[in-house]
């Protein structure tokens, strides 16, 4: 992480307690994966490891990345009871719990589905002081840390897509400022993640959903502080 | 920029010192003082509600200190201004520990003790909130000095760089509040540093609560006595931007054990390995039976 620059860096940010990694860290990560959904989302298995599996309980991980993917904010108080809230939603949710030392200290996958049979899987990280990492969506590499507004696209992989994506983009003079791409092999199933310096306009965002091959699109917004 | 304590007094000494940060802050950020309020309101109403409260933490170590402390009669032993620093602290961070909402400064786990000293000041010298404001926005300036030299968190330099920090912000915010020269405001500062250097952070059960909770206590007025100290007129052998050197190697020296992996120390006491094996146990027959 880079050095903090300014004062508004050392005062706050406001937040729900005990700890930035494990309560705030996680809320950002459940609002991370909760974007990557989308809508409808009706069942979630979540996967703990680590410290996040042994200390969860005692920093309100748990209902914190439930907080996350139902769209509090990190200063809410209503983190605490977040289970409640999930209950009135209708959001179903099982936690298990994991060692495996290849991965962060605090991790989490978010296993995500719908009622229509829709499954995203999510893995994630939260890195310390309340920064966070999403590293993979359904066995794609991604480097989501949510300071960007991100576009996010799955696809099958054909010549030209990342041309025509970045075309669009630039045709509105959005710069992008950073690019992930994956593939499971060639010709099969790829992943795309832009981060841009602005948001993009609904218009530009419909030309890219039109764009045939593209089988799920996201335009993930920058978290807050 | 002034990305020293030695730049920024030569330039303080010109512009006066909340100016020079003011100014570089409002060059990136229109409603810099405007988000300071906002946080210093946060802080003053975590403190009354942490008063108030004696729900127990989710492990429930702790949670109900504040009310025992608030109960303790002023004595000789204490001013009513140290009882009131030492209760506010209290009051952040069990507030904290209860996952009330903070303000974290620098950290949630040091997020007592800069509103502590500068809030419990702001009514024991009849002081306006725009003051305790000024005196924050200081106190922020020290810890982002002493950030471009190391990264405040437990994990990185122990925790010198979280109760440790926030008490060398407090002496600077407070010497800043009670109108003392900035040669004074820094030897506050230099002298807290110098005796936190080697804090380790070694939580039981790695949680905020044990020994964080009642050391917030401890370095709020830490940060009051380096600044009666330096008040008088004594001075810091070592400047303050050397101190910071001093605590960035210390930091490095230290075991990863003593930096918030709870491997070591007052982690692995007997009792401390009690108390994680029985939470453990607990949160596991809940998480099975929900």
């Amino acid at each position: 992480m880079q050095n903090k620059k300014t004062v508004l860096d050392i005062l706050g940010p406001v937040m729900v307690g005990p700890s930035s990694s494990h309560t705030a860290g996680a809320l950002r990560l459940g609002l991370l994966a909760g974007r990557i959904f989308g809508s409808g989302l009706k069942n979630v298995e979540f996967h703990l490891y680590n410290s996040f599996a042994k200390t969860g309980k005692g920093h309100g991980t748990q209902n914190a990345l439930i907080a996350g993917l139902l769209g509090l904010n990190t200063d809410d108080e209503k983190i605490k009871s977040s289970p409640l809230l999930a209950m009135e939603r209708g959001l179903e949710y099982n936690f298990s719990y994991f060692d495996d030392y290849n991965r962060h200290p605090n991790s989490v996958d978010f296993i995500m589905s719908d009622k229509n049979g829709l499954k995203i899987t999510v893995k994630g990280s939260s890195i310390g002081a309340g920064e966070v990492v999403i590293e993979e969506i359904n066995g794609y590499s991604f480097n989501l840390r949510g300071d960007y507004p991100t576009l996010l696209l799955m696809y099958k992989d054909t010549p030209g897509m990342i041309y025509r994506v970045a075309n669009l983009i630039q045709s509105r003079s959005i710069n992008i400022a950073s690019m992930i791409c994956d593939r499971a092999q060639k010709g099969a199933g790829a992943s795309m993640g832009i981060c841009l310096d602005s948001s993009l306009s609904d218009e530009v965002y419909e030309q890219i959903e039109k764009i045939e091959d593209i089988y799920m699109i996201r335009l993930i917004g920058k978290l807050n502080e | 920029m002034s990305d020293t304590f030695f730049e920024l007094k030569e330039k303080a000494e010109k512009e006066g010192l909340l100016n020079v940060i003011t100014k570089r802050e409002e060059l990136n950020n229109k409603d810099f003082r405007k988000k300071v309020c906002k946080i210093a309101n946060s802080m003053l109403e975590t403190i009354q509600t942490g008063l108030i409260s004696n729900e127990l933490s989710l492990s429930g170590l702790c949670g109900f200190n504040t009310e025992l402390l608030k109960n303790a009669s002023v004595t000789p032993l204490v001013t009513p201004y140290i009882k009131k620093v030492m209760l506010f602290a209290l009051a952040t961070i069990e507030q904290n520990a209860r996952m009330g909402k903070i303000a974290a400064c620098p950290t949630a786990g040091s997020s007592g003790i800069v509103p502590a000293v500068l809030a419990a000041a702001k009514e024991e010298f009849n002081k306006t909130f725009d003051d305790f404001v000024n005196s924050l926005i200081v106190a922020g300036e020290a810890g982002r000095i002493i950030s471009l030299k190391m990264q405040l968190a437990g994990a990185v330099g122990g925790c010198q760089a979280e109760c440790g920090a926030a008490s060398a912000m407090a002496a600077m915010g407070l010497g800043y509040m009670l109108n003392a020269d900035i040669d004074t405001i820094y030897n506050a500062a230099a002298l807290c540093i110098k005796n936190i250097l080697g804090l380790t952070c070694d939580p039981v059960a790695g949680l905020v609560e044990v020994p964080c909770v009642k050391r917030n206590i401890f370095l709020s007025c830490h940060a009051v006595t380096s600044f009666y100290i330096a008040q008088s007129g004594i001075k810091s052998c070592i400047p303050l931007d050397e101190t910071i050197d001093a605590m960035k190697e210390t930091g490095l020296l230290m075991s990863p054990k003593l930096k918030e992996s709870s491997e070591a120390g007052l982690a692995l006491t007997k009792t401390g390995i009690g108390i994680k094996n029985n939470l453990y146990k607990l949160w596991h027959e809940s998480a099975e039976k929900s």
